[in-house]
């Protein structure tokens, strides 16, 4: 693993965060131009493994919250990260002693450099979902069984809310309702942990994890091999976008997406399923992948992830899948993110049994 | 009936060409020079060429130019002004300031100070702070420069702010020119304020070009309105170009799209144009250029400009056989084969296919094969790169749009391409470009955000206004209030928001108003 977080690294883990976004997670723009600005700013960041902090320092995991098309316009303030640690030194009667994201998936992964830049704290080499995930409760601590019993929220305006939810769904629901009041973002800490309570509770690695998988693909030759290789991934198809059904229902972005075979796979025709993120890949009636599992698109010369508001008629597109991490595997983690929490009458199977 | 003609010139990379056109749109002459690393020489020299063609040069009443002295200003950061660049939105959007991702050298050229004050709007409409009248008078007082830059949070939705700071600096400093985000580019705080500031930047420029236009033409003796394309192939009266300069970038592949529509009377269609390095394909709906939904960098800033969906292929009529994707570019009247020259390019590929008669000598026999595979390639990328703008259409049954042929290098493209109902090659395709200038209608538009359907009459009201706005501003950019339309009208569904809302937008455009007397 590498000690720092550089300027140089940012574009690496920004390209691997949206490959680990698996179509959703927001865009990662946003999140790089912070956190670059950020390292000028007030240096490199620090990143850190689990056994490197002492067993009671407080790990924040940070995540912007709020839509996309919002988060685009009215861009965070400098401020919010060190509101939501203040609030934090309240409660707990020490300052967190580490960053951590709480979705590598996507801006969030990307984001959380910046943070830990602006409170000059190192970031955990770890993540909550090691992927993108539509749902605050759908995280590795509440998997975990760690009560969700705290939530710290900031705004652009300056307001801070503390929540003491009775579970992760309430959690939810008032943090939505909270961020909708404050313009359809704002900045949460879900779960403030002690370094001795993520063991298990967190997915480590993550970090070093997006860096090395937007590193992959530098200079490949193969750019689509090099990335299928790093992953470990399944090429479920390689073709073009033939399709795009797109509906937004319920507030999320929901749609399928057809992709015809072309060279080796002609003749082949993959269904994605889609709710921000890919969840369901089919072929012929028959599920290839399925979430907790990851599917992103990706463009076939360049091997970079096409999130789902960039998917277009015509595009030259490979679909990979590989395995999540075994948390999400759990009875518990199935049952948080597994198909039917967002509606699919499928039994889960692992990718790799399947594909 | 008095008889008017027009004139259009098109810039382009290699070459600048002109047009006349009657009040028919009859194409009356045309030329083709060099495009001059100062851009205005050759400009005068198409000019010149294109005039001498007519009886009387007098009867000529409007110019059409599409120009890119503002794209090479940009990129050579050259003649560009100093903004003062001001943002609406503190205590927001501090954690990136202005110009954050802008390259070093054109920071140091455009940048003469930023602030961020407090202002801006949140996502419904009220405000994020008030505005901070007293910051924005400190700022523009203290930071001298050529023009303001004014950029705040959510003004497309909601534009008091910004145009009540317009207000103040006009009050506190005077006649500095004053871009205002909202008039230029859509939601995406950064990039719609990239647009601001760099438009802010060009005003210069777009003094410079006009007034060696003028002069140009006051030297012909020619009286005349002038206009100037934007990316959307639309036209914009020079007066309002002056205020919007940064519209007047890549209205060149716009320009040959329309051109394209025009000459082949086709208004649904792919539109190949082959050029001497490269072979740029846009896909015409309804008359206009479909846009990329992609985010465009220029100079290496990014902005939310829509362009044209343009793909570009690396096959024109200076391009080399076996080392692709160089070209000889200008050069090919001296090094192409058929010109007796050594270089095999791609037009001596489609001479020897039969293609074309082009030049003074015989292609060798001992080329004919590899030119022969050359040309079998070149079709193989024309018919996938038509598969890829067609967006599935191009399919056997499916393949119900024509290809229209335009450029100086349309006779290397085959009789018949996979994908494409027919191949259209209109008289005047080589100036395709400069007749999309002079037959270009003014255009006005606008984004908001408004309740999605089931929002009821608030909705209707909102939707009425955008179009009346739009319509208005197609008017300010020339266009005849009689005969102004809505020419699109979209909606694109935001997700997350608590009530369902989407993002609208509204173009208007129309022919241009008829000149007095």
């Amino acid at each position: 693993m590498q000690a720092r977080i550089t300027l140089e690294d940012v574009a690496a883990l920004a390209r691997g965060c949206a490959v680990l976004g698996t179509g959703g997670g927001g865009d990662v723009r946003p999140g790089a131009i912070a956190a670059r600005r950020a390292i000028r700013e007030h240096g490199e960041v620090p990143l850190v493994s689990l056994d490197e902090l002492p067993g009671d320092a407080l790990v924040l995991p940070l995540s912007g919250i709020g839509a996309p098309t919002v988060s685009h316009e009215m861009i965070h303030g400098e401020d919010e990260p060190v509101r939501i640690a203040e609030e934090v030194e309240r409660i707990f009667g020490r300052p967190p002693a580490a960053v951590m994201s709480s979705e590598i998936g996507g801006g969030n992964g990307v984001a959380p450099v910046a943070w830990a830049a602006r409170l000059g704290l190192p970031l955990l080499d770890a993540d909550a979902m090691g992927r993108a995930f539509p749902e605050v409760q759908m995280v590795s601590m509440y998997v975990a069984g760690i009560p969700a019993d705290l939530v710290v929220m900031a705004d652009v305006a300056g307001n801070v809310v503390t929540i003491r939810p009775v579970d992760g769904l309430w959690s939810e629901r008032i943090a939505r309702a909270v961020c909708v009041a404050a313009g359809s973002s704002a900045l949460m800490a879900d779960y403030v942990l002690t370094a001795r309570e993520c063991a298990g509770a967190v997915i480590e690695g993550t970090v070093s994890r997006a860096i090395a998988v937007g590193r992959a693909t530098e200079g490949a030759a193969d750019p689509l091999a090099a990335l299928t290789a790093e992953l470990g991934a399944v090429r479920l198809l390689t073709g073009k976008l033939a399709d795009l059904d797109r509906r937004t229902t319920g507030g999320f972005a929901r749609g399928t997406a057809t992709v015809e075979g072309t060279g080796d796979d002609r003749g082949r025709t993959l269904t994605l399923e889609i709710q921000n993120e890919n969840l369901v890949a089919l072929e012929d009636g028959r599920v290839r992948a399925m979430v907790p599992d990851l599917i992103t698109v990706v463009d076939t010369q360049t091997a970079t992830a096409v999130q789902t508001e960039a998917l277009r008629y015509g595009q030259r597109v490979t679909v990979l899948a590989w395995p999540c991490d075994p948390l999400w595997r759990t009875p518990k983690g199935l049952e948080t993110a597994g198909p039917r929490a967002f509606g699919y009458d499928l039994d889960y199977l692992p990718v790799e049994k399947i594909a | 009936m008095s008889a008017s003609l027009r004139v259009g010139i098109d810039v382009g990379g290699t070459n600048t060409d002109a047009v006349v056109l009657d009040d028919d749109d009859r194409v009356l002459a045309t030329a083709k020079r060099p495009t001059s690393p100062d851009v205005t020489e050759g400009l005068r020299a198409a000019l010149d060429a294109v005039l001498a063609g007519l009886p009387d040069p007098r009867l000529v009443t409007r110019v059409m130019l599409g120009t890119t002295h503002a794209t090479n200003a940009i990129l050579e950061r050259r003649a560009l002004g100093r903004v003062a660049v001001l943002r609406l939105g503190a205590p927001a959007t501090t954690s990136v300031p202005p110009l954050s991702e802008w390259p070093d050298d054109l920071r140091d050229t455009v940048a003469a100070g930023t602030a961020i004050v407090r202002g801006g709007y949140f996502v419904d409409g009220s405000e994020i702070a008030p505005l901070d009248e007293d910051a924005v008078r400190r700022f523009v007082a203290g930071t001298p420069a050529d023009a303001v830059a004014v950029t705040g949070v959510f003004s497309p939705a909601s534009a008091d702010q910004e145009n009540r700071v317009a207000e103040i600096i006009r009050a506190e400093i005077g006649d500095v020119p004053v871009s205002l985000s909202h008039e230029i580019g859509s939601l995406g705080l950064l990039e719609r304020e990239n647009a601001a500031v760099l438009n802010a930047a060009l005003y210069g420029v777009a003094r410079d070009v006009t007034a060696a236009l003028r002069e140009a033409l006051e030297a012909r003796g020619l009286e005349v309105e002038t206009y100037f394309a934007q990316n959307d192939g639309t036209l914009m009266a020079v007066g309002y170009a002056a205020r919007y300069p940064v519209l007047t970038i890549g209205s060149g592949p716009a320009n040959s799209l329309r051109g394209a529509a025009y000459l082949s009377g086709v208004a649904d269609a792919i539109v190949a144009d082959v050029g001497g390095t490269s072979t740029d394909l846009g896909v015409l709906v309804g008359g206009f250029p479909r846009e990329s939904a992609a985010a465009v960098e220029i100079g290496g800033v990014a902005t939310n400009f829509r362009m044209p969906d343009i793909l570009s292929i690396a096959l024109g009529g200076g391009t080399i056989v076996g080392a692709e994707p160089r070209s000889v570019g200008y050069r090919i009247g001296a090094e192409a084969l058929v010109f007796g020259g050594s270089t095999p390019t791609m037009t001596d590929a489609a001479v020897a296919a039969g293609r074309g008669v082009v030049g003074t000598h015989p292609v060798p026999g001992e080329w004919r094969d590899r030119l022969e595979r050359a040309v079998r390639a070149a079709d193989e990328a024309v018919a996938d790169a038509v598969d890829r703008v067609a967006l599935g259409r191009s399919r056997p049954g499916r393949a119900d749009r024509p290809l229209v042929a335009v450029g100086g290098g349309a006779f290397l493209l085959a009789e018949r391409v996979p994908g494409a109902r027919e191949v259209i090659r209109p008289e005047h395709a080589e100036v395709a470009n400069a007749v999309g200038a002079a037959i270009a209608l003014a255009s006005g538009r606008i984004e908001t955000i408004i309740p999605a359907a089931g929002g009821g009459s608030a909705r209707t009201r909102l939707i009425d206004n955008a179009k009346e706005e739009a319509a208005a501003r197609a008017v300010a950019a020339g266009a005849d209030p009689e005969s102004v339309q809505i020419v699109e009208l979209s909606e694109i569904p935001l997700s997350y928001l608590p009530e369902p809302a989407v993002r609208l937008h509204v173009k208007a455009a129309g022919p241009l108003a008829r000149l007095a007397g």
